[in-house]
């Protein structure tokens, strides 16, 4: 004998032959349902890789932009050199900066060729020289080094990156969120869905349940075998639909890893394994939503 | 077992049955008879839980109707085999298992009844039947199958609403012979009819009481029958 809820989970997934057939069989309905949870669970996939994707992007961004900063020096020709040398050592007495490096002029032209073409002359127009910083350990005190480098080299602008990095990291996050609330959203729809279609097949079965009521069942024998229909119907539609949105995302091409925004969309690692959690949980929403909808309609019939 | 006091019952409108007081002892045996659209089926409906009096009080084997939850009248119905006017099935299971539907409700082994249900199918002429869908059947098959699965449990009360509606009266005579078997088993029967035949014709076998809906109320019939 199989004990309590083992048992009848057991009895869900797998049914109890005899009372499943005192719900006679729909095909049009069930396909719909079906249907319905594959698609859903195929965009819970896709959102799911969403908000991973947006998720990997907001640490990435809030860490990586964190550790390096730019200081620029705009001065007059003759004193370049000299104020870059005063900024170097600077930043060498500044904890917490790992390293800080003058770009050469080759650099500087390589980063500005993109926008002037190769045949710039770097060398006679007024361009600022450019410091790499790479920050160690917990980072620069960035508002004491730029009081430091106020004193002691006036045409040096350090730029931490913090304006812009806020932004988009906050973006980041935003859309993480927007992400979970679609999650929550497909959830909710399945449910709406399933009751939908549950209430659906009660009304059509209101003479299966009459005759049920009259021979002597029970509400929770008729609502079981309704349940246990729609409960198997959405775990098998979640399951199509989680496998095609899996295999969908594993076959994304994969556009080398020059870090673009779409190229992350996807499961990293152990992240793999969240999109099994869909099917159940489908199951799991349409067992509570059938049950409600069965729960309802029975109550109101003698 | 079944015990009404000063029930009433209306649907909306005026009182279709008022002030009835009548007590269905263990081994009783029923005819209730009166026109069309008296209440038959309605005080027939009152025996077993489906309608709650809008007056009075109807007592299932002891509980007061209005005490008894959902499982409770779903416990009742096991003791109370009821055929209805219109006898509904499940339309896409055979007849056999139809018939057998109480027991696989009430969660026993249908497989522990398989002679029983034989036997049951063969007295009302259905063994022929067995694997064909209720849709197939004709009204009187109908009937016949609905009595079967009535009885199956071994109710202590079976309560029949016009059972010989649809059935020749050879048939109809083999059905009565089925209920008075059963009313000598101790069961307790109730028929709704009109079929003043059927009447005398059980009541050579069997002391049948005959009451009477008329003018709102039941009333025991004399010996004019």
């Amino acid at each position: 004998m199989l004990s309590g809820g083992f048992g009848r989970l057991l009895v869900l997934l797998v049914g109890d032959a005899q009372a499943d057939r005192i719900v006679p069989p729909t095909g049009y309905t069930a396909r719909l349902t079906v249907f319905s949870a594959a698609a859903m669970a195929f965009l819970a996939v896709f959102t799911l890789a969403l908000s991973l994707a947006t998720g990997r992007l907001a640490d990435r961004w809030g860490a990586e932009l964190a550790r390096t900063s730019t200081l620029r020096i705009s001065a007059p020709a003759e004193q370049m050199a000299a104020q870059t040398e005063a900024a170097l050592r600077v930043l060498e007495t500044t904890p917490g900066v790992e390293r800080a490096r003058a770009l050469t002029d080759e650099e500087q032209r390589a980063l500005l060729e993109p926008w002037f073409g190769p045949d710039l002359p770097v060398d006679t127009l007024p361009v600022p020289r450019l410091i790499e910083i790479v920050e160690g350990g917990d980072g620069f005190d960035a508002a004491g080094l730029r009081l430091r480098l106020s004193a002691e080299v006036p045409g040096a602008v350090l730029d931490d990156h913090t304006r812009w990095r806020r932004p988009l990291v906050s973006a980041a996050r935003a859309l993480r969120s927007l992400g979970w609330l679609a999650i929550l959203l497909i959830a909710g729809t399945v449910a709406a869905m399933i009751t939908l279609a549950a209430n659906a097949a009660l009304a059509a079965n209101a003479q299966v349940i009459a005759v049920l009521r009259l021979v002597g069942a029970r509400d929770s024998y008729i609502a079981g075998a309704f349940v246990r229909r729609f409960t198997q119907r959405a775990l098998a539609g979640a399951a199509i639909g989680t496998v095609l949105g899996v295999g969908a995302i594993a076959f994304l091409p994969s556009a080398d890893a020059a870090g673009g925004f779409l190229t992350g969309l996807g499961f990293r690692g152990w992240h793999w394994g969240l999109p099994v959690l869909i099917p159940p949980l489908a199951a799991a929403v349409a067992y509570v939503a059938t049950r409600a909808a069965a729960r309802r309609t029975l109550r109101e019939l003698p | 077992m079944i015990e009404l006091e000063n029930v009433a019952y209306s649907y909306g409108g005026g009182e279709l049955l008022s002030d009835i007081s009548l007590e269905l002892s263990p081994g009783s045996f029923h005819f209730l008879t009166g026109p069309s659209g008296a209440g038959k089926t309605t005080f027939l409906k009152l025996c077993y839980g489906a309608l709650v009096p809008t007056a009075g009080e109807v007592r299932l084997f002891g509980d007061e109707v209005r005490t008894l939850h959902r499982d409770d009248i779903a416990l009742v119905r096991r003791r109370v085999g009821v055929v209805h006017q219109d006898c509904q099935f499940l339309d896409h299971l055979p007849v056999a298992d139809n018939v057998a539907l109480p027991l696989a409700v009430s969660g026993q082994d249908g497989a522990d009844h398989l002679e029983d249900l034989r036997e049951l199918m063969g007295w009302v002429g259905l063994n022929a039947r067995a694997d064909a869908f209720p849709p197939q059947l004709s009204g009187g098959e109908r009937q016949r199958a609905a009595l079967a699965r009535a009885v199956i449990m071994s109710p202590d009360v079976v309560l029949a609403d016009e059972p010989t509606g649809n059935i020749d009266w050879e048939m109809s005579q083999r059905l009565l012979t089925l209920l008075i078997e059963l009313n000598r088993m101790g069961k307790t029967i109730m028929i709704a009819t009109h079929d003043l035949n059927l009447i005398r014709a059980a009541k050579a076998h069997v002391q049948a009481r005959v009451l009477r809906i008329s003018q709102r109320r039941v009333q025991l019939a004399g010996a004019d029958l």
